[in-house]
């Protein structure tokens, strides 16, 4: 038996099978050993399937030797192998992060079944990016939100069970629209292969169903993705869980349902009939204008800061989306780009919060008032992350940026360019909160001997900080696969 | 008019439940109906999958004599993991509304968000689980 032409499944079956023995062993350390394994396995497998797909084309893997359409079938292309990427190796580098950071948060009975949940999301991420059946897409995706329902559950704060309640009625509404519209285009197609059902919609792209299920769908995942007005569900549960899970999920999840809607507007329904036939491009333009300004605004008036980064990822889901909407090729590198980008980014500031939450006792800005004395290391990591965030040149978040204002000009629509250039300075200003509270307050008191956080918090967090600053200054692998992979979505190339 | 509705009864039957329940899950406040709601809402989706694959007269898929007119399984298998889906996300709320029972002493939406507000003290669930709260 080879390997090497089984790595698509045990993508997904390595973080799966850890899970329920994770639970089995129910020690707190051979869970987390095992996990962590896991984790770093899968990381090492996308790698290589990353490298296969650059090398060879995209790979299709029958489960079981069902033949596709009718069995289910993985397939790696350019798109899911930069994702798995993504996905794994956020894991690889938050898990060693989570023993040390749950140690403070978590009751110690309950940490085999936060490494269980976390490997159950993870495995449920990795699904939906890997999947070539739109009902399998749906099992990954329902996988990964129930367990990261339970994850945000954990938090320490009792507001972290409101947020994981209402993060369930709205996860569960937007997955059963995702439901309703595979089951009209099932209706329509007979098959549920998502390149199969592709080919046979071209046929039919103005017939009524097909148009339904494209409304459902676009709800289903927009809810999922936290596009505004959709977002509603994200800030509290970002704010509330623990600062592991929050780092992996504002790292993680938003980015994989971004994935999933790009997969059905372009390898499903095609952009000829996504955004030729509908004013797709101007609603998805003006709802994320309306996401970049408004929850940029909102972010300003944050007191507590995982809050107002929270906040600072609906403006950034808003970039996302703005980049789909341009519908050519640069556009969409600069959606994909800046997936990676806005995830490394936004990971590293969460686990940096969450240093700051183990030494300063919590994020509000009247408590880390100062903490550029205290723990200069830390504050000095969000600082950079800010300038991330902003778009500052050296740091990954310029980059797709660059990418977006070349895609608005190559449309000649100067006027985005001030507004993409004018949100920016929105993040300025919330950035610049966290700035003054930390470098032009002197510390509490009774916070004024708080050391700098232990190693292990510190150094995964810096891991994440340094990639920021590595994929501002180094494109190759972020832009050249988002490239590669727009081409796919849009010309058909692999 | 009639005709069109009757042919299409299944799918207005749909339409119904999933209007019904979107609505309890928007309109009430308590976090038990607003699950009820859900699980109507998610059920009404089974019957868009299921109701289609019944053909009258149709038998299993048999390949042999005699058997021409077969009805679909597979979105009744598709229907059975959403059922699973279904089941553990029901589960998994009313874990959620007993623990936000225990932590909040209510299950009324308004009244979780107003005991938020009010104090400014952080509120803490002492050591995690399922412990006593001081408000």
């Amino acid at each position: 038996m080879n390997l090497a032409a089984h790595l698509p499944a045990l993508q997904v079956v390595l973080p799966l099978a850890a899970a329920p023995l994770a639970v089995l062993l129910r020690g707190r350390g051979a869970a987390f050993m095992l996990v962590t394994l896991a984790a770093w396995a899968a990381f090492a497998v996308s790698i290589l399937l990353w490298l296969q797909v650059n090398a060879s084309g995209p790979i299709s893997y029958a489960i079981g030797s069902w033949a596709p359409p009718w069995g289910i079938e993985y397939r790696v292309d350019s798109l899911s192998a930069l994702l798995l990427m993504l996905v794994c190796g956020i894991a690889a580098v938050v898990l060693p992060y989570a023993r040390a950071s749950i140690e403070r948060e978590l009751r110690q009975d309950v940490h085999y079944l936060f490494y269980a949940m976390f490997a159950l999301c993870l495995a449920g991420l990795a699904g939906i990016a890997i999947t070539g059946d739109a009902f399998n897409l749906f099992v990954f995706l329902e996988i990964s939100s129930l367990s990261s329902y339970v994850l945000i559950a954990l938090g320490r704060d009792r507001r972290a069970l409101v947020a994981a309640y209402q993060y369930l009625i709205m996860g569960t509404i937007g997955a059963t629209f995702i439901v309703v519209g595979v089951g009209l285009l099932y209706l329509k197609t007979g098959t549920l292969n998502l390149a199969d059902m592709g080919v046979r919609l071209q046929e039919m792209t103005s017939h009524r169903p097909v148009l339904a299920a494209l409304a459902f769908l676009t709800v289903g995942i927009s809810l999922k993705l936290a596009l505004f007005p959709l977002h509603q569900w994200l800030p509290n549960a970002y704010a509330y869980a623990p600062s592991a899970v929050s780092a992996f999920l504002a790292a993680t999840a938003t980015k994989v349902s971004v994935y999933a809607l790009l997969r059905f507007y372009f390898s499903v329904f095609g952009e000829t009939a996504v955004f030729k036939r509908l004013p797709m491009e101007d609603l998805m333009l003006i709802l994320a204008l309306a996401g970049m300004f408004v929850a940029s605004a909102v972010a300003i008036f944050q007191h507590d800061l995982k809050r107002l980064f929270a906040y600072s990822s609906v403006a950034q889901i808003g970039y996302i989306v703005l980049g789909i909407s341009f519908d050519s090729v640069t556009g969409l590198t600069a959606t994909i780009a800046h997936l990676v980008n806005h995830a490394v980014t936004k990971g590293g500031l969460f686990l940096l919060l969450g240093a700051v939450m183990a030494g300063m006792g919590g994020v509000t800005l009247a408590r880390v008032h100062g903490i550029g004395r205290v723990m200069p290391l830390t504050a000095f990591g969000i600082v950079l992350c800010g300038l991330g965030l902003i778009g500052v040149p050296g740091t990954a978040g310029f980059v797709s940026k660059w990418y977006l204002i070349l895609a608005a000009l190559e449309k000649g629509q100067w006027w985005l360019v001030f507004l993409i250039v004018a949100s920016s300075l929105l993040a300025v200003a919330y950035v610049w909160r966290f700035v003054e509270a930390a470098y032009f307050h002197a510390p509490r008191a009774d916070l004024a001997t708080v050391r700098e956080a232990p190693a292990g918090l510190a150094i995964p967090a810096w891991t994440l900080v340094g990639a920021t600053i590595w994929f501002g200054l180094d494109t190759s692998v972020t832009v050249g696969s988002a490239a590669r992979a727009a081409a796919m979505l849009l010309g058909g190339a692999p | 008019m009639l005709a069109h509705f009757v042919d299409h009864f299944d799918y207005w039957a749909m339409i119904f439940l999933a209007m019904a329940g979107l609505f309890i899950v928007i309109a009430r406040g308590n976090l038990i109906k607003k699950l009820v709601g859900l699980g109507i809402f998610q059920t009404s989706v089974y019957l868009l999958y299921v109701a289609p694959g019944k053909i009258v007269g149709g038998t299993a898929p048999i390949v042999a004599e005699g058997f021409r007119v077969y009805s679909n399984p597979l979105p009744h298998v598709l229907i059975l993991t959403a059922i699973v889906v279904g089941v553990a996300t029901l589960a998994l709320g009313l874990a959620l509304v007993v623990r936000i029972r225990e932590a909040y002493d209510s299950i009324e939406e308004d009244e979780i968000l107003r005991r938020d507000h009010a104090p400014e003290v952080t509120p803490s669930r002492g050591e995690g689980a399922g412990g006593k709260v001081v408000p």
